[in-house]
């Protein structure tokens, strides 16, 4: 269970966050929904670690998580431009958390095979990044997240940017994906439809 | 475009091909590479050639390395100012600098090789600084948050992540760096000692101490050659390594405490580093019998040291000789400059020639230079070598391609309607020319102008080999005071020595300036 908990954010004068508070369920699937610039993504970065809080608190399992530093917190990050690694492969995309991690060859080559798998991405495992289209790059993204199986995955607008064709398909496997992995998962969207089709609850902000 | 291009033609093949070429039939006399390569101690000048450019290479990435990345990644209070004070090292005189760490490092530390690293890793920071800085501030600053959340440590992020896309720019400054000090001559020169030489160095004394100009021409293509297969080589690995980024990244103000702490931290010391030695050189010149005395500074009018004791060399009469030098040299460069940027602009494809012949000197080390017009302009009707103006000439034969550099993008930014709507307008053509396009070259050729004669204040090089008695450039004094025992002749050069680094600082600063001004036509500059 992830718990944000009175999260105030200030960039000098404009306070971004005022005392906001979450709680995601283990295994559910939560969408935050708000207008642009409300301070979505601040949040997201606040639970992931990647943006310290003025004041509030982060717990994760009853685990208070707040001081400790993103790699050793276990959540994981889809962005809205997925920031794949561009030196690498997609195979090597995905293989980073379990690397990071120092997985064995062998059971590394075996999830990131899985995970490609399930993202329907198999035959393009040795392809570099930098050659995919938008939605490719974007299930090479969620791929990556979900490798190293983290406790929780927040997702910044991860369908942004994506024609609505594209988008309505990759929302329903989305929402599919994190079903069959039993993933907690925190989805920041400003789409009440994606937030509908994806998500068992809805936040606003 | 050929009669524009005519003077700049005419100059580089005078001034550069012709001393080349002289210095290449040495080369080919028979017998001049077995004697000059059999000489006793080459191998010794090639080794610490080799080995003292290697480590000053290395120590200078590494050190170079946290600057790099809070300048690149971080805002914060005196941002600016610290990325000047990195900055204006690299362009400061070779002779500055030496002199800079003989006043600071302790005599033990003098005509040592140590000596000559640290004063070529302070001279080179902004190399890493500027290349990997440059890279580094265009990766996006989220990527670095993904392996983040992926579980990667710092260590992790730094060696997966962050080292493989900036390969390329890191090996764009180590062979930058390594080139500067595989050449270096003023630096090690002052601080090397005669233990110590490189090949530049080497090169120089061969020719001006030994007579030996065919053993030094040998030298020097040998130099030339091996200059040609770094490059050569380093490209190939660059381009191999050259990663494609997306969007890029954005510097922050440092938030978390260890972040603030470190932009603290590493921005006070980068600060100490890069401004200890240029105030200890000042504070140098004003010490005397272990006190503080103006009498190095009172006595720079005349070249006695006591009535009737002559230095030989007249620290004031160079100061003097220097800026009629810089004067000339701008001048030369600027018309030469202009004319070559104006024919590059008007013809698209033989200009990219011009362009690049004008660029060659740059390529070519000083001493070459030097030393090919010494051996070109010696004999009736070019014996040359007595007249004052081929040192200034020499001089802006390497600051001419800043010049075009600077001109060519505003040249070819100006769109022809702008002329055609002045020509519609009632404008003779001189006045449509002279409303459009000078008044947009007037600042960068201001900018290149104050370059050029920044480059000839502190050209040292060449100038070794041009250089008469009674008519020495302020570098030459400083090496020559320098090189003096006694302590009134080390503070005079000191304080010459000070001169010089005021005199090239402010020039860098108003140059830099008016190309800053100029920002709306060519953005960044550089």
């Amino acid at each position: 269970m992830l718990v944000a908990n009175d999260i105030t954010v200030r960039f000098g004068e404009r306070t971004v966050l005022d005392r906001v508070s979450l709680t995601v369920a283990s295994g559910e699937v939560v969408a935050l929904l708000g207008p642009s610039g409300v301070g979505k993504s601040t949040l997201l970065r606040v639970i992931a670690g990647l943006l310290t809080a003025d004041s509030g608190s982060v717990s994760l399992d009853d685990r208070d998580v707040t001081m400790l530093p993103s790699h050793r917190r276990n959540i994981g990050l889809v962005f809205q431009d997925e920031q794949l690694f561009p030196h690498l492969t997609v195979a090597e995309n995905v293989a980073f958390g379990l690397r990071m991690q120092r997985v064995g060859r062998a059971a590394t080559a075996a999830r990131v095979a899985e995970l490609l798998q399930l993202v329907g991405l198999a035959a393009l495992a040795n392809l570099h990044v930098t050659k995919l289209s938008g939605g490719e790059a974007k299930r090479v993204a969620l791929a990556r997240s979900l490798a190293p199986r983290p406790a929780v995955l927040l997702l910044d607008e991860p369908l942004t940017g994506l024609d609505r064709e594209l988008h309505d398909r990759l929302a329903t496997e989305l929402s599919a994906l994190l079903r069959a992995t039993g993933t907690t998962a925190l989805l920041v969207t400003h789409d009440v439809d994606e937030a509908t089709a994806i998500a068992d609850r809805m936040e606003r902000l | 475009m050929p009669a524009l291009a005519a003077a700049p033609v005419a100059g580089l093949a005078v001034f550069y091909v012709w001393p080349l070429a002289t210095l290449l039939t040495r080369v080919l006399e028979p017998g001049s590479v077995s004697d000059a390569l059999s000489a006793p101690g080459l191998s010794h000048v090639l080794w610490f050639t080799l080995w003292q450019a290697l480590v000053s290479t290395a120590l200078t990435m590494a050190i170079g390395f946290a600057p790099a990345y809070l300048l690149a990644r971080f805002r914060f209070r005196g941002r600016g100012a610290l990325l000047a004070m990195v900055t204006v090292p690299f362009m400061l005189p070779t002779v500055v600098v030496g002199a800079a760490f003989l006043a600071l490092l302790p005599n033990s530390w003098h005509g040592t090789a140590r000596a000559v690293i640290v004063a070529h890793v302070f001279f080179n920071i902004a190399v890493v600084v500027r290349l990997v800085g440059a890279m580094w501030a265009v990766l996006p600053t989220d990527l670095t948050a993904a392996a983040r959340t992926l579980g990667a440590k710092p260590a992790q992020v730094l060696r997966f992540v962050v080292l493989p896309l900036l390969r390329s720019a890191l090996w764009a400054a180590a062979t930058v760096v390594f080139l500067f000090t595989f050449t270096s001559f003023g630096a090690v020169k002052l601080l090397g000692g005669a233990a110590n030489p490189t090949l530049e160095v080497e090169i120089a004394r061969r020719a001006t101490q030994l007579g030996d100009v065919d053993g030094a021409a040998v030298l020097s293509l040998l130099q030339l050659l091996i200059l040609g297969a770094v490059v050569w080589w380093s490209s190939r690995w660059q381009r191999r390594a050259t990663v494609h980024l997306g969007a890029g990244g954005v510097a922050r103000t440092a938030r978390a405490r260890h972040e603030r702490r470190f932009v603290a931290f590493a921005g006070a010391l980068t600060a100490l580093v890069m401004v200890v030695p240029l105030v200890v050189l000042t504070s140098r010149s004003f010490r005397l019998g272990g006190g503080w005395s103006l009498n190095a500074w009172r006595m720079l009018g005349s070249s006695e040291v006591r009535p009737g004791i002559s230095l030989g060399v007249d620290p004031l009469a160079s100061l003097l000789t220097s800026l009629k030098f810089a004067v000339v040299a701008a001048l030369v460069s600027v018309v030469i400059g202009g004319l070559a940027a104006l024919a590059i602009a008007a013809a698209r494809r033989h200009g990219s020639l011009l362009d690049v012949g004008l660029m060659l000197p740059l390529g070519t080390s000083a001493v070459t230079i030097g030393l090919g017009m010494l051996i070109t302009f010696d004999t009736a009707p070019f014996d040359w070598r007595a007249r004052w103006w081929l040192i200034p000439l020499g001089h802006a034969l390497v600051a001419t391609p800043f010049v075009v550099r600077a001109l060519l993008p505003v040249l070819r930014s100006i769109p022809v309607d702008q002329r055609a709507a002045a020509a519609t307008l009632g404008a003779s053509p001189l006045r449509a020319w002279l409303a459009v396009d000078v008044r947009r070259v007037l600042r960068p050729l201001t900018a290149s102008a104050g370059l050029a004669a920044a480059i000839s204040l502190g050209e040292f090089g060449a100038t070794t080999f041009l250089t008469r008695a009674g008519r020495e450039t302020v570098p030459i004094a400083i090496s020559r005071l320098l090189g003096r025992a006694g302590e009134i002749p080390r503070a005079q050069g000191f304080a010459l020595a000070t001169i010089l680094l005021v005199a090239t600082g402010l020039i860098i600063g108003v140059a830099s300036g008016a190309a800053r001004a100029d920002g709306g036509a060519r953005a960044g500059g550089e």
